[in-house]
């Protein structure tokens, strides 16, 4: 939920209690108010009526409303009351042809030796219509209220949100490979501290994402060196002095852990070279040819493997990115699969609109397409294998925004779709 | 033959000029750029083999001076940035080889004498141990007249061994020469193994007088004994 719709949701809410709460108040206050000036009218009546009485006691006669307000009734001395009581009660009212709320004073007076029991009248108000009255009232009150706060917020907070949602779109938008984070300026302190720390944070990440990127380069540059000074000594010492299996077997196992060493070597320098993008140069690369040329360079691995290829190329595939790039990327999946696959294997590769797809026979699981692609990412365990081959494959796909995918099927698939 | 290394890494060229002269060959040292410049101002040399990545990096302007002089000599780099691009560099500016460190010592040498047999006019295109000729032009093996039917990469093969004779080759280095760099991680070289077996016995068939010798795990030795 959006932030503007939160405090609105919030406020709406909160509103509807405190009319609520005040429309009861407010009702029962007005009430009392009406009572209390009904009553006070009442007792005016009742005051003139006496005065009246006093100068006119045909009036003493008048034991009906009709068309008056008031009535008499004689009354007895046990049944006399001379209290002043408000009651509420109905009449029929004529207009109305309804039973209606009126305000009742009954009172008693002693005239001319007997006692008298009084009764005035006046309208009250409905209480039912003047609920509903209220009731709407405060509903269109409250749908204005909710109406100008929902455009207050649309119009003034998205203002003042403006330089958040900016930062937003950027970070929702940032790659450490373009690191370009543009803030909006902004009076408000919170945003201008958001942005502040944003920008500084973006930047210390870059600047350590950089260093380290230099930092695996020249390691893997520095280490060129004494790799060829120790490959060339131990070759030379195989040469020239004899030695026993025991010694051979221990200067084997050196001299392939440290072409292992040199293996990794490289593939982290192309790696770090492909991340820094420092393959220029694009042309049009012809899938097919390469992927026919792969499998011809691949040849003799395959049939000592005995691992059985068919190629199907129902598309010409051309693509526009770096060759050498090209190259690797498509011996590499190859290799892999070669890898990966047993004696009497085979691979499918299938050649479609802007698509390569490499299926091979392996082990009979799905692997971890998640950790697949990742760096030395040993789930498909070989002695050989530096686990760097498909890290390539993929950092070179997202160089040229190329679609890699793994899915598994009783084999294993990899597959290439080329954007552009 | 004469061959010129440019190296700042003492090691390195130590080793490298050991290597060629134990094979004959007339080599001479230079370790920066004054001392490089020099040389090739006053000698010549049938194979320069220049490091680029000398310090301050002159190594570059070396072989742009080495080329606007129109030396002779061919011209192999040796470099520690193995970047498919780089090589490229270093081939338009005028290099007739590139090779990425680490390297063995089998595959400069091969790569030494196959420059050698291009750039020298009146050298030739055939090799010869004991009864073998190999063509390096023709690509094809024979004995006393009678040609040897090889596969391409036992032809490959063979040459390497042939340009290394006498000398261990390691089986890695046999390997990326003959089929290529994307070989390291597979199937451990094993198959390199049935490559030989059957040249091997094609070069005994023919009675060549050539031998291929497996020494254990690290690699073969083709020898003319």
């Amino acid at each position: 939920m959006k932030v503007l719709n939160y405090t609105t949701s919030y406020f709406a809410a909160i509103l509807l209690v405190i009319i609520t709460v005040w429309a009861g108040i407010f009702y029962y206050a007005m009430l009392d108010e009406i009572y209390d000036s009904i009553d006070d009218g009442l007792d005016n009546q009742k005051g003139l009526i006496l005065q009246k009485l006093a100068v006119d006691t045909s009036i003493l006669q008048k034991s009906g409303f009709d068309e008056g307000d008031y009535s008499i009734i004689k009354s007895v001395a046990p049944q006399y009351k001379a209290e002043d009581r408000y009651i509420d009660t109905m009449m029929f009212m004529q207009n109305e042809q309804d039973f209606e709320p009126i305000r009742m004073l009954q009172t008693g007076f002693y005239s001319h030796g007997n006692y008298y029991q009084m009764q005035v009248i006046t309208s009250m108000v409905e209480e039912d219509d003047l609920v509903k009255e209220l009731l709407y009232a405060l509903l269109w009150l409250y749908l204005g209220v909710i109406t100008i706060i929902l455009f207050l917020n649309n119009i003034l907070l998205k203002r003042i949100w403006g330089p958040f949602y900016h930062l937003l779109k950027q970070l929702k938008n940032f790659r450490l490979e373009e690191p370009e984070i543009e803030v909006k300026s902004t009076n408000i302190d919170e945003f201008r501290l958001l942005n502040e720390a944003v920008q500084k944070m973006v930047k210390s990440n870059i600047s350590s994402y950089i260093s380290q990127k230099h930092f695996i380069e020249n390691a893997a540059h520095e280490l060129q060196t004494p790799l060829s000074i120790s490959l060339n000594k131990l070759e030379a010492l195989a040469e020239t002095v004899q030695l026993t299996e025991k010694e051979s077997e221990l200067l084997v196992s050196v001299l392939n852990n440290l072409e292992r060493l040199t293996r990794l070597n490289k593939s982290l320098l192309l790696l770090s070279k492909i991340e820094n993008r420092q393959f220029l140069s694009e042309e049009q690369v012809q899938i097919n040819a390469l992927v026919r040329t792969s499998i011809a360079d691949f040849a003799d691995q395959l049939e000592y493997s005995e691992i059985s290829v068919s190629l199907v190329e129902k598309n010409t595939v051309d693509v526009l990115m770096n060759r050498d790039l090209a190259v690797v990327m498509i011996n590499n999946l190859i290799k892999n699969a070669i890898v990966h696959n047993y004696r009497g294997g085979n691979i499918q590769i299938l050649i479609a609109e802007r698509k390569l797809s490499i299926t091979n026979t392996g082990k009979n699981e799905e692997l971890n397409s998640g950790l697949m692609f990742t760096r030395f990412n040993k789930t498909r365990q070989s002695e050989t294998s530096i686990g760097l081959g498909l890290a390539i494959v993929k950092a070179i796909a997202e160089l040229f925004n190329f679609d890699i995918s793994y899915t598994y099927n009783d084999e294993h698939i990899f597959s290439v779709i080329f954007g552009n | 033959m004469k061959i010129l290394v440019i190296e700042d890494e003492p090691e390195i060229r130590k080793d490298i000029v050991k290597f060629f002269a134990e094979e004959n060959y007339i080599v001479e040292q230079a370790e920066d750029y004054h001392t490089a410049r020099e040389k090739i101002g006053v000698y010549e040399y049938d194979c320069i083999l220049l490091d680029i990545g000398l310090p301050g990096g002159d190594g570059l302007s070396l072989l742009q001076e080495l080329k606007s002089e129109n030396k002779n000599g061919g011209v192999i780099i040796v470099s520690a940035r193995s970047s498919l691009d780089d090589r490229v560099t270093g081939l338009n500016l005028g290099a007739d080889d590139y090779l990425s460190k680490p390297f063995h010592m089998a595959e400069l040498h091969a790569r030494v004498k196959s420059l050698i047999r291009r750039k020298s006019h009146h050298g030739s295109s055939i090799i010869d141990i004991n009864e073998l000729r190999l063509d390096t032009e023709q690509r094809t093996a024979s004995v006393n007249g009678t040609e040897i039917q090889l596969n391409r990469k036992e032809f490959d093969v063979l040459l390497y061994l042939a340009a290394n004779k006498n000398r261990l080759v390691n089986k890695s280095a046999l390997a990326e020469h003959v089929w290529g760099d994307h070989i390291d991680e597979v199937n451990s070289f094993d198959f390199i193994y049935s490559q030989i077996k059957n040249l091997r016995k094609k070069l005994k068939d023919h009675h060549t007088g050539v031998e291929i010798h497996a020494i254990y795990g690290v690699g073969y030795k083709l020898t003319d004994q």
